[in-house]
């Protein structure tokens, strides 16, 4: 899924200043599950924000709504009928989700309330960890179901470089070596000579090196 | 057993089901200090109640400090449910300290509002 | 030692290997401006002991005066410089780019590495590249050479004509497979390897075993690499706070027993000493004295360790 982390209070209060009718609108899938921006985050941002603008003496409506997502737009046309009441609208879905809503309602500001960061899945409770670095050619089968592009650092194809200490990275001690974990999954699939092939040079046309990249499926398109 | 007369308590089977957001709501509506007393840590009846109890309380802390409510005015405590004496204890404790802070800030200006 | 020997380039380097001779390497690290004359001189220094010198590039992502311009005042010295390219900074172009750059300066050794992570260095928000692995950059290398052609397919005019180097450490993890990984780099084309600094004398000789059994001493010239300590402060700290460094308890303490003012001196005797052991260890075929910020202390070791003078050739 995608994961988000929520923006620092002080950031959004001063990207919503100018506001005087406000709607924040949560996301119930990804950013539900990375506790960032589903309708609890929703809740709680809206009660601190009215608090802090009552304290300030300032006028103004903060109301709250979720969707069930915010990248798909039959979802985001649920709320056509209130967007017309506000001046502002804050989204708490992804950047994705932000892009959408603003591509459907061209006349009003939309401001981000999440730092979107990257493809992930959640490691336990309150940590979210990153898997997949969208490269657009998958090369999963050759590395154990372990990707370099996204868990190695220096996104080697032919690790681990000289840095790799006790199966952790030289960056931080808490990042897993992912050609550790490369080597121990091949050597448990008994696979280890794999490891002895020399993977070729990457092509990053695929990813987002080629330009913004687009999906098209002419066998399904009417 | 004595304890102020300002208390109003909300009994809840565990701490663990206090919310981040009924805390807040709390502050938004005009409380002026609000307390979480759960078991001690490592009895809770369902393990880690308490502990996210707590956890909640910071967050409500740190999010009442930068709006301008005060973090000082939310608190958690633990103690077993057969101690009387500290129950009283801890609300003349958050009451005095509640009191010494003064009202809650918003509630001014709620009051403002409605006029 | 006038047998047939095949060179593939021009370098002196090269030459001394195939001859059969112990080479010695050093290098410098460049300043950090655009004064030219603080790398020249530190050339200067060393320029008799040994047989190339390396420029280290952007070492741990500090960013100085580039590899490819130090060599290139090397190289006008009259001297034999050792271009450092990391894939950290520069794409696929860049580097097949500088490649030819040097080689239109006739640099005829080159060392190819992935490079410190950015984060080290003085802009750790700065982007990565990463485009190649230093690995592929070998085989690119190589491919420029051999066959004459750019990565994209054309035609290269005058193709480089390089000694193409790689650096190994037997002391990262994991360590079963850093034998292997030396392989995989042999086979990507590396001709000379330069070592980490060792300390830990018998996990090296452990891993050249492990190179030895597969073969491979005989495919790549092992340069060991050495590296001498100024203080126990240094031994310390490299023990400790450097990734994939391993230096023994036994190093620590021997060289914590002498009065602080001994230091550098029981530190330069450690090294020549681990630089005597290691010329009876078979495959090692010479040595490379990284004395960064000391380059004043090669001469005494490179003589210390009976290795002066350096073959003419």
């Amino acid at each position: 899924m995608i994961v988000a982390s929520k923006k620092p209070i002080e950031e959004i209060i001063q990207s919503v200043q100018g506001s005087k009718r406000l709607l924040i609108v949560g996301c119930n899938e990804c950013v539900t599950v990375c506790e960032a921006g589903g309708k609890k985050e929703v809740g709680i941002l809206a009660s601190a924000l009215r608090m802090y603008f009552m304290n300030q003496g300032k006028e103004m409506t903060i109301d709250e709504v979720t969707l069930e997502r915010q990248c798909d737009k039959e979802y985001l046309e649920e709320i056509k009928h209130m967007v017309p009441n506000y001046d502002t609208i804050l989204s708490l879905a992804c950047g994705v989700g932000v892009q959408f809503m603003a591509e459907m309602y061209k006349d009003k500001p939309v401001l981000p309330g999440v730092n979107t960061t990257f493809m992930g899945a959640t490691l336990e409770r309150g940590v979210w960890g990153e898997r997949c670095a969208g490269c657009g050619q998958c090369i999963l089968a050759k590395t154990a179901a372990v990707c370099p592009v996204a868990r190695c650092a220096k996104r080697l194809f032919n690790g681990p470089c000289g840095g790799s200490t006790k199966g952790k990275c030289e960056i931080n001690p808490n990042t897993d070596c992912a050609w550790q974990l490369i080597i121990d999954r091949l050597k448990a699939l008994g696979r280890l000579d794999d490891y002895d092939e020399l993977m070729p040079i990457k092509d990053w046309s695929k990813d987002r090196a080629g330009g913004p990249r687009i999906v098209v499926r002419e066998d399904i398109r009417l | 057993m004595q304890y102020p007369p300002t208390i109003r308590i909300i009994r809840v089977p565990c701490t663990g089901k206090v919310d981040l957001l009924h805390i807040l709501r709390c502050f938004e509506k005009g409380a002026d200090g609000v307390y979480v007393v759960g078991c001690m840590e490592g009895d809770c009846r369902f393990k880690t109640g308490n502990l996210r109890a707590k956890k909640r309380v910071y967050q409500a802390k740190e999010i009442l400090e930068k709006v301008g409510v005060g973090g000082d005015r939310v608190e958690m405590f633990n103690l077993s449910s057969g101690e009387g004496p500290k129950f009283a204890q801890i609300a003349t404790e958050m009451t005095q300290r509640i009191k010494a802070l003064g009202p809650n800030p918003i509630k001014g200006k709620l009051i403002k509002k409605a006029a | 030692m006038n047998q047939d020997i095949e060179l593939k380039t021009p370098s002196k380097l090269e030459k001394i290997l195939k001859l059969g001779h112990m080479a010695v390497t050093s290098e410098c690290g460049p300043p950090r401006g655009s004064d030219a004359d603080l790398i020249k001189k530190k050339a200067e220094i060393i320029k008799d002991y040994v047989d190339a010198i390396n420029i280290t590039d952007n070492q741990t992502s500090v960013t100085r005066l580039c590899s490819l311009a130090s060599c290139i005042h090397l190289k006008l010295m009259g001297l034999e410089p050792i271009l450092q390219m990391v894939v950290r900074d520069r794409n696929r172009i860049a580097l097949q780019s500088d490649i030819l750059g040097a080689a239109s300066f006739d640099i005829h050794n080159i060392l190819c590495l992935s490079g410190d992570h950015q984060s080290f260095g003085d802009n750790p928000t700065a982007q990565n590249v990463f485009d190649i692995d230093s690995m592929q950059l070998i085989q690119t290398v190589r491919h420029m050479r051999d066959e004459g052609k750019f990565l994209g397919g054309d035609n290269i005019i005058r193709p480089p004509k390089m000694f193409v180097g790689a650096a190994a450490n037997p002391f990262a993890d994991p360590f079963e497979i850093r034998a292997r990984r030396l392989a995989k780099k042999v086979k990507a084309g590396a001709e000379f390897i330069q070592t980490q600094c060792i300390y830990n004398v018998p996990k090296f000789k452990e891993w050249m075993r492990q190179v030895r059994d597969m073969g491979v001493h005989e495919k790549v010239f092992i340069l060991a690499g050495v590296t001498p300590l100024k203080s126990a402060g240094m031994a310390k700290y490299m023990k400790n706070k450097v990734p994939g460094m391993d230096v023994p308890d036994e190093i620590v303490k021997r060289i914590s027993g002498v009065p602080k003012e001994k230091q550098a001196e029981e530190g330069i005797k450690i090294c020549i000493e681990t630089i005597q052991e290691l010329k009876e260890v078979e495959g090692v075929r010479g040595f490379h004295i990284m004395a960064i910020e000391w380059e004043e202390k090669v001469p005494e070791i490179v003589k210390g360790a009976g290795l002066y003078p350096r073959p003419k050739v």
